[in-house]
């Protein structure tokens, strides 16, 4: 595979993924605005997974998007871990969000200066999406944070168990390297104080403790995953593949 | 953008509403960026309001139905994302509309669409659809649905 392929597809396969986990939630919300709330944000990121999928078919020049959506298996999908985690309770999903969206912000506003021109485009328009997904979450760490005492032990708990897997945003393998010399990819070290800063503003209105860094997890960009994302898959890509072809 | 080849494309695409405003057109909405005619074909450029928005393949399907309808054939439909689209290029006339079926439109201060009064406040910022969010008057303590801006 060339590497504005698989780069194309990171970008996708983590907007499908965690757009799966934001439909479990679909009639499950704490509340009805939150239930509506988490299903919208579902479709934005299906929305931005299909215009990313429509490019890396195009690159691909053999696979549709829908192919590469439904017919590839937990390790050809190169979401990051953080992605695929399951939702827990409301509050773990929050932190969850929270943590990827102030990095897919910062991703995004980098993205659109690509030289790239579909990737740039398909980035400004994530963008102004992502910006009011970061709202919702980070609201929701504030409140959940600065609540009560079990709130906020809570999504203590979720913030220190999720923390491992952020480390995945900075890293940079050959495929990064390679994007960021020919001025189309992002250097994702870059973005690490940034995204220190915003998820440190917030958590100290939220009166939760930043986690130490201490062990990471690696392996989503080589495919590598947690249990999980095979569950959700099959769940995801069960229509398509037990009834090819099927059509609205 | 307009000009004589494709002035009647425009005018019969005026004609086919949002599918989930039908008090605003497409045209209206923003979302038809360019009409061009070459080598005996129209090309229309589309762009989504929001990149999952359910209307993008519906008002595709609408507009092809409305051109065929009208005997034009020789038409191909192509998706753009750039520039983004925004809620800025929606007209007065277009907010207009949007206020008096009941929408707040896209606006920093959110008017009631019920009594005009400035004093609202948001409850969600998702709503029915991508493109709204929802909103309460604090005077005649209706709920209702505000245009987001994008």
């Amino acid at each position: 595979m060339n590497s504005l392929l698989i780069y194309t597809l990171r970008i996708a396969d983590c907007s499908l993924v965690l757009g799966q986990r934001m439909c479990e939630w679909c009639s499950k919300g704490p509340t009805l605005e939150e239930d509506i709330a988490l299903s919208n944000i579902g479709l934005d990121l299906f929305g931005q997974a299909n215009g990313f999928y429509e490019y890396a078919s195009k690159v691909d020049g053999n696979k549709s998007a829908d192919e590469l959506a439904f017919k590839r298996n937990e390790r050809e999908f190169y979401n990051f871990q953080i992605s695929e985690q399951k939702n827990e309770h409301f509050g773990t999903t929050m932190v969850r969000n929270f943590l990827r969206d102030a990095f897919k912000y910062l991703f995004y506003n980098e993205l659109s200066k690509s030289n790239d021109v579909t990737l740039a485009a398909l980035a400004s328009k994530s963008l102004k999406e992502v910006k009011y997904h970061l709202r919702h979450s980070t609201n929701w760490v504030i409140r959940l944070g600065d609540g009560t005492n079990e709130s906020n032990s809570k999504v203590q708990q979720s913030l220190n168990f999720l923390w491992q897997f952020t480390g995945e945003f900075f890293e940079m393998d050959d495929v990064d390297k390679e994007m960021l010399n020919e001025g189309i990819g992002v250097d994702n070290k870059k973005l690490k104080g940034k995204w220190d800063k915003l998820i440190i503003d917030t958590l100290n209105k939220a009166k939760l403790k930043k986690p130490e860094d201490g062990y990471m997890a690696t392996g989503s960009k080589k495919g590598i995953h947690t249990e999980h994302l095979g569950f959700l898959l099959a769940e995801m890509q069960y229509l398509p593949r037990a009834y090819p072809d099927a059509k609205w | 953008m307009q000009n004589g080849k494709t002035k009647h494309i425009w005018k019969l695409l005026s004609s086919v509403p949002d599918p989930e405003i039908p008090v605003i057109s497409v045209v209206e909405l923003g979302v038809i960026r360019k009409v061009t005619y070459e080598d005996n074909s129209y090309k229309i450029c589309i762009t989504p309001t929001y990149s999952g928005c359910p209307a993008v393949k519906t008002f595709t399907d609408d507009i092809k139905t409305c051109l065929v309808k009208n005997g034009i054939n020789n038409f191909k439909i192509e998706l753009v994302y750039s520039p983004a689209w925004t809620t800025d290029w929606m007209s007065e006339n277009t907010k207009k509309k949007l206020q008096k079926f009941g929408i707040a439109p896209p606006s920093k201060v959110v008017l009631c669409p019920l009594c005009s009064s400035k004093n609202t406040q948001l409850i969600s910022e998702f709503g029915a659809t991508a493109c709204k969010a929802m909103h309460k008057c604090l005077d005649c303590l209706e709920p209702f649905e505000a245009f987001k801006c994008i």
